[in-house]
Parts: structure tokens; sequence; C-alpha cells
């Protein structure tokens, strides 16, 4: 048995897993909890926000995100490779900038616009 | 004269701005001090945001751009670098003083005023830290802008101190970007945030948390060279011999959010010492100050912004019902107030007072507990009597809690008072 806390939404219920037991969920407050549960001890996901460069925007970073969850186990290559993106302003909300980011399936993609200075 | 003028263009502001537009009103004017709409969340780059109000996960800049969006949408007046100084005038005619760039010094009038100013952060003199006063201290808010706007990395050692939400995510958020976190120090015995954000910002990067520990002094000359950190008692005295040394060369403080008021007390709206926002009813309507509405992190400190925005659309929605029925020529409203208070276990509630004759059929009660509860039950009384409970697995002050409170049930109680408690539930 292994206790965690779901981190899938504000929440924060209180879950315990039984790894001997195909990872039987319980404690969860609603179906993602049992996803979230499952996955946590076999294959644990994180969605990553961070910035990238931006040049003559009205701020010199550009707020991105993965698409979707990308395995922990990446998130240092992820970062590593959002230091070779640069972007020139204006740039559009959602316009994906770097595909298939360090393998992992996932696009990074902004998460606001930016207008030129 | 405008219908109503909104002050903030943040989370809160937004969607009252909307919401009074929808409700009918058609002269609205918005003054925002920044140069975009959104306001602290354009920095909160991080995710989680709409999980309630969007039923998905958006980050901060994603969850602004909606509402900045609907808002293009309307015919509402926005003003950008605008400054609010001052709020005067009597009901039904509140005078408006502002000041910018373009238009310069001009008084605007209403009939009505949300005020949506949001809050700030609490700093090193507010907690009186000893020590020498070195560059290298900031709080987590302006590290936050650094960051993730900018592009500055404040420092590469950190201390945290405090465990409030935009300290975690800070701890996580400049370990990404290389940084090294050694430690994230809370006074009290359990943590100020969101439980998931201990998980996934400190527990992901093992990060340490000392609880029931502070800053006890900060060295350094001209930069942050080292910080003590100590072991407090339940009385939240330092404990001689437990100092532990770090080495670093920053520290950042997160220790609590202060509602931005300074406009309210100048109007003269009754304040509640306990959230530091205007004491408001079932509506958001200032109890002392008629059409003027607060809503948001003005009136309280919110953990999520969803609940910003679900709070702030009554609050335009309000406000649009307040001019389109004159409001000002009952300023004194009909019916009884009852007074809301917090009972054992409870540190505020709000609305502060509710007016039946005014309710829809419920009306939510926002509140903190005081201390962490296990399995137990939430009171909720009119008079006297015990009107409903809720019963809850855990509580804690870093998350607030909300309940309903059914008109029904409050007038049958034919009460002069409501109140809010929370009892522990011995286990069966």
């Amino acid at each position: 048995m292994k206790d965690l806390i779901c981190i899938v939404c504000p929440k924060g219920c209180h879950l315990q897993v039984d790894e001997e037991h195909d990872y039987a969920v319980s404690g969860f407050g609603c179906p993602r909890g049992i996803a979230y549960g499952k996955a946590e001890l076999t294959a644990p996901t994180r969605t990553i926000t961070s910035t990238v460069r931006c040049r003559g925007g009205l701020y010199p970073r550009c707020p991105v995100k993965t698409s979707k969850p990308v395995p922990k186990a990446s998130i240092p290559a992820v970062m590593e490779a959002l230091n070779g993106v640069s972007l020139t302003a204006p740039v559009s909300l959602g316009q994906v900038v770097l595909a298939d980011v360090a393998g992992t399936g996932a696009d990074i993609q902004t998460t606001r616009s930016m207008q030129q200075r | 004269m405008y219908d109503c003028i909104v002050i903030g263009g943040g989370p809160a502001g937004l969607a009252a701005a909307s919401a009074a537009w929808e409700q009918g009103l058609r002269k609205i004017l918005l003054a925002e001090r920044d140069v975009e709409l959104g306001g602290i969340l354009n920095q909160c780059i991080h995710n989680g945001f709409g999980l309630h109000y969007f039923k998905e996960e958006l980050t901060g800049p994603e969850y602004a751009a909606r509402f900045a969006e609907k808002l293009r949408e309307t015919g509402v007046e926005v003003r950008m670098d605008t400054m609010v100084l001052d709020l005067k005038g009597a009901p039904g005619r509140r005078e408006v003083h502002m000041v910018s760039r373009d238009k310069g010094y001009c008084i605007e009038e209403a009939r009505s005023v949300i005020l949506a100013m949001g809050c700030r952060e609490r700093t090193r003199g507010a907690i009186s830290i000893p020590g020498t006063r070195p560059a290298g201290v900031f709080t987590a808010g302006a590290a936050q802008r650094y960051v993730n706007m900018e592009g500055w990395l404040p420092g590469e050692r950190i201390v945290i101190l405090g465990s409030g939400d935009i300290g975690l995510i800070m701890a996580r958020r400049l370990t990404l970007e290389g940084a090294k976190v050694l430690a994230c120090v809370e006074l009290m015995p359990y943590s100020g945030g969101l439980t998931r954000n201990i998980v996934q910002c400190l527990q992901d990067y093992n990060i340490p948390l000392y609880l029931s520990h502070t800053v006890t002094e900060i060295r350094g000359k001209d930069r942050v060279e080292q910080v003590v950190v100590s072991q407090v008692d339940g009385r939240r005295n330092p404990i001689p011999g437990t100092e532990m040394v770090f080495d670093c060369d920053t520290l950042l403080l997160s220790v609590g959010l202060i509602p931005e008021n300074e406009l309210s007390r100048q109007a003269g709206a009754e304040m509640d010492p306990r959230t530091n926002g205007p004491r408001v009813a079932e509506n958001m309507e200032s109890i002392s100050l008629s059409g003027v509405f607060a809503c948001g992190n003005v009136a309280h400190v919110h953990d999520l912004v969803d609940f910003v925005t679900e709070e702030s659309l009554r609050a335009g929605a309000a406000a649009a019902h307040y001019v389109q029925s004159q409001g000002w020529e009952s300023a004194d409203g009909e019916g009884p107030v009852l007074p809301v208070q917090p009972g054992p276990g409870v540190s505020y509630v709000l609305p502060q007072a509710v007016r039946p004759a005014e309710m829809d059929k419920t009306c939510t009660l926002s509140f903190r507990v005081s201390q962490v509860f296990g399995p137990c039950k939430i009171i909720l009384k009119a008079g006297e009597a015990q009107i409903a409970s809720f019963p809850r697995e855990r509580l804690a002050p870093g998350e607030m809690e909300r309940i309903p409170l059914p008109k029904v049930l409050l007038e049958r109680a034919q009460a002069q008072s409501v109140s809010v408690s929370v009892e522990e539930v011995s286990a069966q």
C-alpha cells in the first residue's frame, strides 16, 4: 500500500494505492483520482510550464506549456530544449513553437499572445 | 455618468464587468493601472487554473485571455495605465478620481462602483526579521514576475520563508530554471498552501519543508550571504540551540497577502479586521456604502481564481440590479440585516451579513478554519439553533471552504444572526 495525495485538482484527495493488487486505488473523490493513482506509481507524468525568449515583445519572455503531460523523467530534457527556442513578437496564443519536444510526443505551445513593443 | 465603474482589470474586475454588461448595463468603465488586462494571472504561468469554472486545466495567462477576450466582445470601456486615487460621492452618484498619462486627472461619476483591486504581498517589514538589510530579499510574487515575465533569475541559492502557494510554486519554478532551493521554512505546524502544491512543487524536487521553523536572522553586507533558521515552540517563539545556517544569496518571502483597500478605507467602507476587506452583504455590496461592491481578493484572499470569478460574476450582476432598480432610492434596503459571524474553529466568514429579503434561494458562505481539523463537521446556526451541518474529512486554514446557506431554512428559523463553526468528530 502506498499513500499518495492526488494533484489533479486543488482538492488534494488522500489516495491509497495497492501495488500488489493491480494498483487498485481507494480514497479518490472522482475517477481522475483512480487514473492519477495508478499512473503515479507506474509511469508518472507532469505538464511542464515555463517560458522562452521573445524578441521585440511587450515582455522579453513568453510563457509556454507542453501540449500534454510528459514523463517526469523527461523534465530536465524538456527544460534544456526550451533554452534553444527564441520567438519574435508578435506571437499568438496556442502557437506551437517546438514539435515533439525531447522525443516525448508533446509539443511546446505558447500560453499567451505577445504583442510587439 | 456611468452606470458602473469597475476598479481593477484582474480576474475579479474582468468577470464583474462582463457580468454587469450581460445583465444589461451599457455604460461601464473599467480602470486598470497596468498596461494590459489580466492582473496577477499574467505572471502565474503554471497550470491548474479553471478546473472548476471551465472544467479544464489552464495556465494563468490562458485563463486571463479567455476573460479579456470576452470583455472585448462587449462595449465595456477600458482605460489602461490608469490609477484610481480616490472614491467619493453619495449613493447613486459616486465619484471616482483617476489619473493617467493619457487623460491626466479626471473625475468620473457612476451609479455603482465595483472594487476589484486585488491584494498585495506582506513584506519583510511586515514580519520584522532581525539581521542586516542586504539585497536579495524578495517577496515570492516579485520573484515570480522577474522570472516569468522579465527573464531575470533573482538568485542561485535560495531559501523560502512561508509555505503559501506562491512560495511553493516559485520553489519549483526556480529549480527548473537552474537555481538551488535549499529549504522552504514554515512558522506554523502546517503548510499555508494547497496540499497538491506541497506534492508537485516540493516533494517532486526533493525540497525540504521545515514546519514549525522560522528565519531568525539574515546575514550579509551588500547581498544576502546566510540566513539562520530556528525551530519554534508552540507559542511560535524560537527555541535556542536549534539554529541551522543556510549559505544562500536569496531569501524569498511567501508570508501572506493583504487585500489592497486604501481606496475602500478612504471611501469610508466599514472594514472587517479578520478579512482586511470591506464588510459585504450576500450580493457583495458594501454594508456601509450603498452601490459600492467588492469582489475577489480585495474582499478576502482566495486560493483559487475560479472562486474569484464566481464571486465577481455575482457582484457584477448585483451592481446591474442595483442600477436597474435605482437602489440608491432605498439606500437602507428593506427587511432585516442579519450579521454572519465566525464561531469556534473559524477565522472569518464572508459575506459578513445577509438580508433574507434580498437573497436568492441560497447564498454561498466562504470561510477559513483557524486550525487543521481531521474528521469534523461544519455547523451552520441561525441564532442558537443549528440549521445545517456538513461533514468533512479534513479542513486546513490554507484551503478556503464554502457552504450553501439556504434561504428557506433561514426564514424558517426567524433568527437575528447566522454563525459558522467547526467541531472535531471523534472516531467511531
